[in-house]
């Protein structure tokens, strides 16, 4: 057991309560590297580990105002440089006619942007992750929430930590192998 | 921690009118309900009763194939168009499909903007109607161009023809509208997927089920951190669709408003066509709905409520229908245009008025019985007034693109317009298409969103006046 390189702690709980106020206490003890699993989104919780800002909005802002430009530039220079063409005698920067496009790709670019920021900042897909060793941990999708403090938080003890833990009355506690 | 008074008040999960149905039936847990919804897919054997509605649904989209295959054959003179109409079929179908895609965006945006958590059990199969609503819609401008393997002339890309599209053309507007509204709810779709299909890879038995679940589900586990960029990121997304729900059949009906053709240029047209999208739209969530509810014993999930607000919407947006069908009249009158008295008269007494007046009786009478508190609360006569709708919504189109068409300015040009037996066979066959898709899905993805419904439930909610004294 002692052997294995360990990646931390989990402590398993039954309702999300509990998963607060544990995730609190451990981040009042001056634990940092650790994360809360729940079933569901929990918002508490991301705030009780310290994890208050995202910055998937400005991904997205970034996205919107790189489609929108692109799509006018790009129609401003076909219609007037590159192709320009008389359509009933309508100016060849009719502007008008080129918002639509503009909206279109504003809210293409800022959508992909939303989608591959949130999953690129969260680091996935990631195939493999040391915490789906605890095999307990499949409830974290279904009805059980978990906090694991990491071997690598440096106040990280193996037995003080587990006693840390166990004060909080979660169901389990157990190691989760690297 | 500081929290405010309202927060210290026990979780309620909704407070109930006497007799209204509640949006999650009672006695469930988080067990159950992930339970319940994954047994749909992971462990219910395969129905006689799914079968057969996939052997009629797949024998539609063969149909389908075979139309298709026998248009790029022949090209599309073995459809009923000519001049002067030279739409037909194809359009009415395309505006048919767009419009239904809607309502799945307004639920899954829209009501989630607006905090209207009774979305949350019919959000996912109404997203997935969208996404196979499009593709059905998508498909018939493309065969509709005769020379379909050419369609990608339309997108501005750096040809060596030298030749770009124009812009100031409508139809190029629909390309962008259209592949952007297919692309985010495909988007959306999918990103709403990921928690569950997290839970299928964890409740699968079978291995290589959980390895197909766990590809697809990109290692979600559940993190506080990765809850929170998926919150923003879920919640952008709903912000970024609602205009596209608004958007998409605006840019669609100004294929008509652009165009100078009696009856269809008019500016009444983007918010009457919206309208009817989702009049459309929650037709065919209901025709969905009622037999799922039915036959996946979800009515506890999808119950009574849902029906009955699905309902309410359909009333509201068939009023505004109703409006613009008499705003058209009106103007017709008012304007004192000789050619748009002419359309409408030729619309309600035409040879075609027939088309009109079983318009008129399915979109704006029939729809009437949704007053009615029975009717709402009643899954067989919301199925059979949701179907009247979507009929009466395919009326519509017809109306626009062939009346208006048939007759325009001189008499010397007009013309008459049937449709042939490949017309009817690619409308069936996308009729095909969707309900194949709707079925395959429904087998292998959870239809209805698990970890929404998890937050329905007042366990869900952390204690606050608990955290307080810690």
């Amino acid at each position: 057991m002692t052997e294995a390189p360990l990646y931390g702690l989990m402590a398993e709980f039954d309702n999300p309560t509990d998963l607060v106020q544990a995730c609190k206490a451990s981040y009042a003890a001056g634990y940092r590297r650790m994360d809360a699993y729940s079933p569901y989104p929990l918002e508490e919780a991301a705030d009780a580990i310290g994890f208050h800002k995202t910055r998937v909005p400005l991904v997205v802002l970034c996205g919107g105002i790189l489609g929108g430009t692109f799509a006018y530039l790009l129609q401003y220079w076909i219609n007037v440089f590159s192709y320009p063409l008389n359509i009933g005698g309508r100016p060849l920067h009719s502007w008008p006619a080129f918002i639509v496009p503009t909206f279109e790709l504003t809210i293409l670019f800022a959508g992909i942007a939303a989608v591959v920021g949130m999953l690129g900042l969260n680091g996935l897909p990631q195939p493999y992750h040391p915490v789906f060793n605890n095999p307990r941990f499949s409830a974290a999708t279904k009805d059980r929430f978990f906090l694991c403090i990491e071997a690598a938080d440096p106040q990280f003890d193996r037995i003080q930590t587990q006693r840390f833990m166990e004060s909080f009355n979660p169901r389990d506690v157990s190691e989760v192998a690297d | 921690m500081e929290t405010s008074p309202e927060s210290n008040a026990t979780p309620v999960l909704e407070r109930l009118l006497p007799d209204q149905p509640a949006v999650l039936g009672p006695g469930h847990t988080m067990g159950t309900v992930t339970d319940k919804i994954t047994a749909i897919v992971l462990r219910r054997p395969m129905t006689l009763g799914w079968l057969g509605g996939f052997v009629i649904a797949f024998t539609m989209l063969n149909m389908l194939v075979l139309a298709v295959g026998y248009l790029f054959f022949k090209g599309t003179g073995i459809w009923g168009i000519n001049i002067p109409v030279g739409w037909g079929f194809a359009i009415i179908n395309f505006v048919w499909w767009v419009g239904i895609g809607h309502a799945g965006t307004l639920i899954s945006a829209i009501l989630l903007l607006l905090k209207q958590n009774w979305r949350n059990s019919i959000n996912r199969f109404a997203e997935a109607m969208t996404l196979f609503a499009v593709a059905c819609a998508g498909m018939f401008p493309l065969i509709h161009t005769g020379r379909p393997w050419l369609a990608y002339w339309l997108f501005p890309y750096p040809s060596s023809m030298g030749v770009w599209p124009q812009f100031r053309s409508p139809l190029v507007w629909d390309v962008f509208a259209v592949s952007t509204y297919a692309t985010i709810s495909a988007l959306f779709w999918f990103i709403g997927l990921i928690p569950d299909l997290a839970t299928f890879r964890d409740q699968a038995k079978n291995p290589w089920t959980k390895r197909i679940y766990g590809l697809l589900s990109m290692g979600w586990r559940g993190s506080a951190r990765h809850w929170k960029r998926y919150e923003s990121a879920y919640l952008l997304l709903a912000g970024l669709a609602t205009p596209l729900v608004l958007s998409v059949h605006t840019v669609v009906s100004f294929d008509f408003a652009i165009a100078i053709v009696p009856g269809w240029h008019t500016t009444i047209f983007p918010p009457y066509f919206v309208a009817g999208a989702i009049y459309s739209g929650f037709a065919m969530v209901l025709v969905l709905a009622i037999p799922i509810r039915k036959f996946y014993g979800v009515e506890d999930m999808i119950t009574l409520r849902h029906l009955d607000n699905a309902a309410k919407v359909m009333l509201a947006t068939g009023l505004i229908v109703a409006y613009g069908y008499s705003m058209e009249a009106f103007f017709a009158y008012y304007s004192g245009n000789f050619w748009e008295r002419f359309m409408f008269l030729n619309r309600a007494t035409g040879p075609m008025s027939w088309a009109y007046v079983m318009l008129i009786l399915f979109n704006i009478l029939i729809p009437q019985l949704l007053w009615f508190r029975k009717v709402r609360m009643s899954p067989p006569m919301l199925f059979m007034v949701s179907v009247v709708v979507l009929v009466g919504m395919w009326l519509e189109r017809f109306v626009i693109v062939v009346v208006s068409l048939t007759r325009d300015f001189l008499p010397s040009s007009w013309g008459r317009y049937t449709a042939t037996r490949w017309d009817y066979m690619t409308f069936a066959g996308t009729l095909g298409l969707f309900f194949t898709a709707m079925l395959l899905f429904i087998r292998v993805m959870p239809s209805i969103t698990i970890f929404e419904m998890r937050t329905l439930l007042p366990e869900s909610k952390v204690q606050e006046e608990v955290a307080a004294h810690d």
